[in-house]
C-alpha cells in the first residue's frame, strides 16, 4: 500500500462589515425583522441597477494588503449566472478573471511550527438572501425568502491547495479569521454565518506531484465540523485507493449527527455559470496611491503582535497568544504594559482576575467597564506597595463592578497600606505583648512562630499593614 | 388646431400666458385616445384618473404665475419598459402583467419635477425584442398612416401614439433601433442620444450595454426640449456619463454653413427600398443646398453589426432575464409542483416565442466553450465597429444615412422570418453597438403615403449638432407638417 499525501484547499466567505449593502443603501447588519433591510434593487425589481459600494472595494483590498497579495490596478464585476431562489437577480455579480486581490500568503503556526498557505485570490461579490422554509414556518407547502441578507459584501478569500493535514486547514481558516478582525473588515461571527467557508480535498501518492480527483464540502460555518469531516473524507478517499478504487468528483455534505459525507450534487449536474463582464457596473482603476495609504494605515498584524510581545515584553508565548487573541485585548494589554512598565504583571492580571471576572459574568472584555488604565494603575499601586497583591483582588473586583478607578477603590474604602513604621510598632508590640508563648518559642529558635505573629499584625490591620515591613520590624523586635 | 395635434412648444407658450389651462390639453389628449386608440393600440394602460388631477395641480401653479418648465402640464405617454411607482408596469409581457413598480424609474421623476403630465403606458415588443410591436404579449400596435402596416419597434406604441395625435410627445427606448426605427416608419422626430447620456435607473434591462432612454416628438424643437428635461447624470446608475449638458435649445439654429457631412457607403447599398433611397437622396440634396458639404466615406465593419448585436444584445439579455423566475413578482405557473417545474413552467408559458428564442442565443454564446468564440469574438467586433466611427468623425461632423431600409410592412409580413426582422435593424444597430447619439426626422412620404425617416449620426455627447442638423433641415421643408388621416 502507498503512503498518501492530503492535499487542501480551503475558500473562505467572509460578510463585510460595512455598513450599507455592496450595490444599494441597505443596512448590511445582521438580523432584523425578515424583509426589512431590503429595496427593489437588493431583491432584484425589474428597471433597478446596481452601485458599487467604495467602502467595500478599500475593505476588501485592506484584507488583499494584510495576507500580503498584490493588489489589482485594474478590476471589474462579472456575472455569475444560475437560478436558485435566494439570488434575485437569477445572477450573482461577482468577480471572475479581474479579482481585486491575488498572489498572497498567510503566515500562521501550527505546534510551534511556522507555516505559509498561499493566497490564489481574494474577490468581492453579493451574498444571497436566506431560504426559510417550512420547518421554521410550519408551513410545509412553502418555503419564503428573506433578503435582509441578500447584497451584503462578501469576500472570498481561495488558498492554494497548500494546506496538507485537516489541523492544518483549521489553522489557516482560524488565522484569516483573526486577521480580518484585526484589520475590522469583519466580524467573521460565525453563528451568524458572516465567516464560512467551502473546503475541497484530495490525496496522491506521496512523493508525486499531479493533484488526486477531489472532493468538496460546502459551505460550513464551524471548525469541528469542518475538522471532523476533512478527517472522515482523508479516511474515506484513503479506503477508496487502497481498494485500487477512483474517488468520484462530487460535492459532499456533512452530516453532524452521523459524522458522515454524502454527495450533494455530482460533477455531471455541476453548473456552467456563464460568467461574463457586469454591463451595468464600469470597470474601475484601482489608484495606487490609495493603496499606499490603505497599506500605511494597516493595523499590527497578530502573527507580528505575538512576536512582540514575546521579545520585547519577555512574555511566554501562552501568554502571547492569549493577549493577542482579538485586537482589542492586544490593544488593551499594550496601553497597560507600557503605561505600568510591567507587562509581566498586567498580563496575570488579565489572564488571571480579570477573566475570571469576565467569566462569572457573562461579559467580554470589550464591554466591561475595567479599561488598560485600570490594570496598569493597579499594577502600579502594588508595586509602590500602597496595596497588597492580596488587597489588590478586592480592588480589581470593585473596579469590575463600579467602574472606578483603583487609586478611588483604596481610597473609598480605605484600604492603603500601613508602610508607617511608627504606627506598625505600636501595633507590633502589642501583638507581641498579647502572644509570650510564642516569642518564646521563636527565641528557643522555633522560628515558624513568626509565621503566626505577621498573621495576626494582618489581622489586627485588617490586612492593610506591609507584609514585607511588618516581618522586617518583627524580626529587628524579636532580636533586641 | 386642436390642443391634441399641436407641439410642446406651441401649447407651452398658451399656457405661460394662460390662454389654455393643462386640464384642457389633458382633456383634448383622451378625447383623441378615446377617438382613435382602439384602432391603433398604442396604450396598454391609460392613467386618465391622475393624469386630470396632475393637471389641475399644474394649473393651480400657472394660475399663481410661477414660471414652470418647458413640459409643465404637456401630457406624455411613457413606454411600458420604463418603471412608473404605482402603474402597472409589463414590458409588454405575460409574465409581468400584474406587475406593479414600488419606484419610479429617474426619468419618471425627472418628468415629474418638471410638472409633465403621465397619460398612460404604450405598447411595445416584449422586453423590447422586437421590430413591429407585433411581439407584444397583449395586441399588436397599427401605424396610424396604415392600419394595415405595423408602427416599427420596439418602441411601436410611443411611436404611434405621438403620431395619431393621442400624446403631445412620448418616452421610448433604443437598443438597436427602437426608437428610431418606428419614428422613421411612423413619421415623427426620434432621438437615440448618446450611451450614458440619460439615465438606466427604472428602465428595465433588455441589453445593458446598449439601452438608452429617448424622446419621440412631433419636431424638432420638442425633441430638444424633452432631451434638456431628461439628460444628466445620475448616482442611481453607475453607466451614466459624467458630462456637461448643455441648453439644447441652443442648437436650434438655422443653419449648415460648412458641416462635413458624410455618407458611408456601406449604407447605400442593394436592397433598400426605391422610394426610401430617393427621399433620402433627396434630402441629402437638400442638406447640401442648405450649404452642407457632402464626404462619402466607408465604414467597413458596418456588414458586421447585425450579427455582432445579435450575440451581445441576448447574451446580456439571458441574464437580464434571469429575474423573472416566479418568485417574487409576476407571473407564476399554478401547475408547477417543485422548484425546478416552477422555473420552467413559470418562464415557459411567461415569456413569448421571440423572448424565449434570444435567452436562448444568449444563453448558448455564453456558454462555456462557446464564450471566446461567440461573446467575445463579438466584443472585439463592436470595437472595430465603434472604431469605424472614431475615424469617419475624424472628417466629416455628422453621418446621414437611411433609418430603415423600408418603410411600414405589413403586419405578419415577417413574424415568420425572425433573420428578415432582425435586418430592419441594419442601419441603426451599428452607431448604437458604438454608443453614438442618432436621431430620426421625417423625410418624405411613399407614394402609398408611407412616411420614411433620415437617421443624422453624431459623435458621442455631441446631441446637438445632431439638433442643428435636423432643425435646419425642418425648418426648410415641410416632411414633418405632414399627419396621418385616421
Amino acid at each position: 500500500m502507498p503512503n498518501y499525501e492530503t492535499v487542501i484547499g480551503l475558500e473562505i466567505h467572509a460578510e463585510l462589515a460595512t455598513h450599507s449593502k455592496l450595490f444599494c443603501n441597505c443596512d448590511a447588519g445582521f438580523g432584523g425583522e425578515v424583509n426589512t433591510h431590503t429595496c427593489p434593487i437588493c431583491t432584484g425589481m425589474p428597471g433597478v441597477l446596481p452601485v458599487a459600494n467604495l467602502r467595500a472595494i478599500e475593505y476588501t483590498i485592506r484584507a488583499g494588503l494584510a495576507m500580503n497579495c498584490q493588489i489589482a490596478t485594474y478590476s471589474k464585476f462579472d456575472r455569475k449566472n444560475y437560478f436558485y431562489p435566494d439570488l434575485p437577480k437569477g445572477y450573482q455579480i461577482s468577480q471572475y478573471d479581474h479579482p481585486l486581490c491575488y498572489d498572497g500568503y498567510v503566515d500562521f503556526e501550527l505546534e510551534e511550527q511556522a507555516k505559509r498557505v498561499r493566497i490564489n485570490r481574494i474577490h468581492l461579490e453579493e451574498d444571497a438572501g436566506k431560504l426559510v422554509h417550512g420547518d421554521v414556518t410550519g408551513d410545509k407547502n412553502y418555503s419564503y425568502v428573506d433578503f435582509n441578507r441578500s447584497s451584503v459584501p462578501l469576500l472570498e478569500i481561495v488558498s492554494e491547495p497548500d494546506i496538507r493535514t485537516p489541523e492544518e486547514a483549521i489553522a489557516y481558516w482560524r488565522a484569516v479569521k483573526e486577521i480580518l478582525e484585526y484589520i475590522e473588515v469583519s466580524d467573521c461571527n460565525m453563528e451568524e454565518g458572516s465567516f464560512r467557508c467551502d473546503a475541497n480535498i484530495s490525496l496522491r501518492p506521496t512523493g508525486t506531484d499531479p493533484l488526486g480527483i477531489r472532493t468538496e464540502l460546502k459551505n460550513k460555518n464551524s471548525f469541528q465540523h469542518v475538522l471532523a469531516a476533512l478527517k472522515y473524507e482523508e479516511n474515506r478517499q484513503t479506503r477508496i485507493l487502497d481498494d485500487g478504487g477512483q474517488v468520484k468528483q462530487s460535492t459532499l455534505l456533512y452530516d453532524v449527527e452521523t459524522g458522515r459525507t454524502s454527495p450533494m450534487r455530482s460533477k455531471e449536474e455541476a453548473h456552467d455559470y456563464r460568467y461574463f463582464p457586469e454591463p451595468d457596473l464600469v470597470p474601475f482603476e484601482v489608484d495606487p496611491e490609495e493603496v499606499k495609504r490603505l497599506e500605511t494605515e494597516l493595523p499590527e498584524l497578530p502573527s507580528t503582535i505575538r512576536q512582540r510581545f514575546v521579545e520585547e515584553y519577555e512574555l511566554p508565548s501562552y501568554d502571547a497568544e492569549f493577549l493577542t487573541a482579538t485586537r482589542y485585548i492586544a490593544t488593551f494589554f499594550d496601553q497597560a504594559a507600557r503605561s505600568s512598565g510591567n507587562p509581566k504583571a498586567c498580563s496575570n492580571w488579565i489572564m488571571g482576575d480579570l477573566s475570571a471576572l469576565l467569566n462569572s459574568a457573562g461579559q467580554t472584555i470589550e464591554d466591561c467597564q475595567i479599561t488598560a488604565g485600570h490594570i496598569s494603575q493597579l499594577v502600579e499601586i502594588i508595586q509602590d506597595g500602597t496595596i497588597s497583591g492580596k488587597i489588590a483582588k478586592d480592588v480589581i473586583a470593585d473596579c469590575f463592578n463600579s467602574g472606578k478607578m483603583p487609586t478611588q477603590v483604596v481610597q473609598d474604602k480605605g484600604l492603603a497600606q500601613i508602610s508607617d513604621t511608627s504606627e506598625l510598632e505600636v501595633i507590633i508590640d502589642q501583638v507581641l505583648g498579647r502572644n509570650p508563648k510564642s516569642v518564646a518559642d521563636i527565641q528557643d529558635g522555633k522560628m515558624k512562630a513568626i509565621g503566626f505573629l505577621v498573621g495576626q499584625v494582618m489581622k489586627e490591620t485588617r490586612g492593610k499593614a506591609n507584609p514585607q515591613l511588618v516581618n522586617q520590624i518583627l524580626r529587628q523586635k524579636l532580636q533586641d | 388646431m386642436p390642443l391634441c395635434t399641436q407641439t410642446v412648444h406651441q401649447l407651452h407658450a398658451q399656457l405661460k400666458n394662460r390662454e389654455i389651462t393643462s386640464t384642457q390639453i389633458v382633456a383634448s389628449v383622451f378625447d383623441r385616445i378615446k377617438q382613435v386608440d382602439d384602432k391603433i393600440g398604442g396604450y396598454l394602460t391609460l392613467t386618465e384618473e391622475s393624469a386630470f388631477e396632475a393637471a389641475a395641480a399644474v394649473d393651480q401653479r400657472f394660475e399663481r404665475g410661477e414660471d414652470l418648465a418647458k413640459l409643465a402640464g404637456i401630457p406624455v405617454a411613457i413606454k411600458d419598459v420604463i418603471c412608473t411607482h404605482g402603474i402597472r408596469t409589463t414590458c409588454g409581457s405575460k409574465i409581468l402583467s400584474n406587475f406593479v413598480p414600488p419606484y419610479d424609474a429617474t426619468v419618471m421623476k425627472k418628468l415629474k419635477s418638471q410638472g409633465a403630465i403621465t397619460i398612460g403606458k404604450t405598447n411595445m415588443d416584449e422586453f423590447a425584442m422586437g421590430s413591429s410591436t407585433e411581439n407584444s404579449a397583449f395586441q399588436p400596435t397599427r401605424n396610424p398612416w396604415n392600419l394595415e402596416t405595423i408602427p416599427g419597434g420596439s418602441s411601436g406604441g410611443s411611436a404611434a401614439v405621438v403620431s395619431a395625435d393621442a400624446a403631445i410627445l412620448s418616452l421610448g427606448s433604443d437598443t438597436g433601433g427602437s426608437i428610431r426605427q418606428p419614428a422613421a416608419l411612423c413619421g415623427n422626430v426620434g432621438m437615440k442620444p448618446t450611451y450614458g447620456r440619460i439615465s438606466r435607473f427604472g428602465l428595465i434591462a433588455f441589453a445593458s450595454s446598449l439601452d438608452q432612454i429617448g424622446p419621440f416628438t412631433k419636431d424638432v424643437e420638442d425633441c430638444a426640449i424633452a432631451l434638456n428635461a431628461l439628460c444628466g447624470h445620475d448616482i442611481m446608475d453607475s453607466t451614466s456619463a459624467q458630462v456637461d449638458v448643455p441648453n439644447f435649445e441652443q442648437s436650434l439654429v438655422n443653419d449648415l454653413q460648412g458641416l462635413k457631412i458624410g455618407l458611408p457607403s456601406e449604407y447605400f447599398v442593394e436592397g433598400i427600398d426605391p422610394e426610401v433611397e430617393t427621399a433620402v437622396h433627396q434630402a441629402i440634396a437638400k442638406l447640401e443646398e442648405l450649404g452642407a458639404t457632402i464626404h462619402n466615406i466607408s465604414m467597413p465593419h458596418t456588414e458586421y453589426a447585425i450579427a455582432t448585436y445579435y450575440i451581445i444584445a441576448p447574451a446580456e439579455a439571458s441574464a437580464n432575464l434571469a429575474r423573472y423566475d416566479g418568485v417574487r413578482f409576476g407571473y407564476r405557473s399554478e401547475e408547477a409542483e417543485d422548484l425546478t417545474s416552477m422555473y420552467k413552467q413559470s418562464r415557459s408559458q411567461g415569456f413569448g416565442e421571440e423572448v424565449k428564442r434570444r435567452i436562448m442565443l444568449g444563453t448558448y454564446s455564453l456558454s462555456s466553450g462557446y464564450y471566446d468564440a461567440y461573446y467575445l469574438k463579438a466584443q472585439q467586433v463592436r470595437t472595430l465597429i465603434k472604431q469605424d466611427f472614431d475615424q469617419a468623425f475624424e472628417t466629416v461632423d455628422l453621418i446621414v444615412t437611411p433609418t430603415s431600409p423600408t418603410p411600414a410592412f405589413k403586419l405578419g409580413d415577417r413574424t415568420a422570418d425572425p433573420l428578415q426582422m432582425y435586418l430592419s435593424d441594419i442601419f441603426t444597430a451599428p452607431s448604437s453597438l458604438a454608443g453614438m447619439p442618432g436621431i430620426s426626422i421625417p423625410c418624405g412620404l411613399t407614394k402609398n403615403r408611407l412616411p420614411i425617416g433620415l437617421q443624422i449620426l453624431a459623435p458621442p455627447f455631441e446631441e446637438g449638432k445632431l439638433l442643428q442638423a435636423a432643425y435646419t433641415f425642418e425648418q426648410n421643408t415641410d416632411h414633418h407638417l405632414h399627419r396621418p388621416e385616421l
